[in-house]
């Protein structure tokens, strides 16, 4: 049952993840890129990571997308590139390349078997202690660090994006000289 | 209690989408939909460590699929950012025009 739930979601995630390449409108990507997002936050809850889940809801389909959006309202849905045919060289040989790509990451999924100590995130613990507070316990002990860079890194990416969204410097002194 | 869903299919999934979004990089030539595709890559990278994450009973993969997407939630704030200050200077989001460093 979870297995025939699985193929459809995946045929669906592949389906969404080819509609943001071969769509000729941006905005048609940026809603395929939605639903492949929303497939992907489904896979989470099914590997039973509904923390990740919903954090892949809110920050992917709610802010990333919105963004992608946001950017492609802004700055006009026809700019960039004008597809007329898919079928050139490059695209040939692009999907070859991929196809390379894949036939090696697929083999070595097969090739190397799964191996490795097993944690304390076992079913067991998950229904005595919960979900957000096993990770949570992590996330504060062994893993600070790495958190408290997580917040250092978002700091420096609204100082930068904001620095990056200024006005240009030459029109503020050409204003002031005048 | 291991559900009916083997790893292999998960890693293959994954596999297959982040090819998708490797294909499309080279594809595309639109910044924002090859920014939109190293997202696909990136989703295809944490579902295997969520994967790997389910089967080893483990809260590490957990907690690096949260660190991505801090990372990557960054990295689209500041690629879109200078892509609209890219856009000032050429009117386009075609990466074939960005060919100068300077101005």
């Amino acid at each position: 049952m979870q297995l025939i739930f699985f193929y459809i979601l995946a045929v669906v995630a592949v389906i969404s993840a080819l509609g943001v390449i071969f769509n000729r409108n941006l905005v048609h990507s940026a809603l395929a890129l939605l639903v492949n997002f929303c497939t992907v936050a489904i896979f989470y809850f099914m590997l039973n990571a509904q923390f990740l889940g919903v954090v892949q809801i809110l920050v992917y389909a709610g802010a990333v997308i919105v963004l992608f959006l946001f950017v492609v309202m802004l700055l006009g849905a026809d700019l960039g590139e004008q597809v007329t045919n898919w079928v050139t060289p490059q695209t040939l040989l692009a999907v070859g390349l991929s196809m390379i790509l894949l036939t090696v990451v697929g083999s070595s999924v097969f090739e190397y078997p799964v191996q490795g100590a097993h944690g304390d995130l076992t079913m067991v613990a998950v229904q005595q202690y919960g979900q957000v507070q096993l990770i949570g316990a992590a996330l504060f002990t062994d893993y600070l660090l790495s958190f408290e860079l997580a917040g250092v890194l978002l700091l420096v990416g609204i100082v930068g994006v904001i620095w990056l969204g200024r006005l240009v410097p030459q029109k503020v002194k050409e204003t002031k000289q005048v | 209690m291991i559900d009916q869903v083997p790893l292999s299919h998960y890693l293959l999934l994954s596999a297959i989408l982040f090819t998708i979004g490797a294909g499309g990089v080279l594809i595309r030539r639109n910044v924002i939909v090859i920014l939109m595709c190293v997202e696909i890559m990136m989703n295809a990278v944490n579902l295997t460590f969520v994967a790997f994450s389910r089967y080893l009973d483990s809260a590490t993969g957990q907690i690096f699929v949260f660190m991505i997407m801090v990372v990557a939630a960054v990295e689209v704030a500041i690629g879109l950012a200078l892509l609209v200050e890219l856009n000032r200077h050429k009117e386009s989001t075609n990466i074939d025009e960005f060919n100068s460093l300077k101005g």
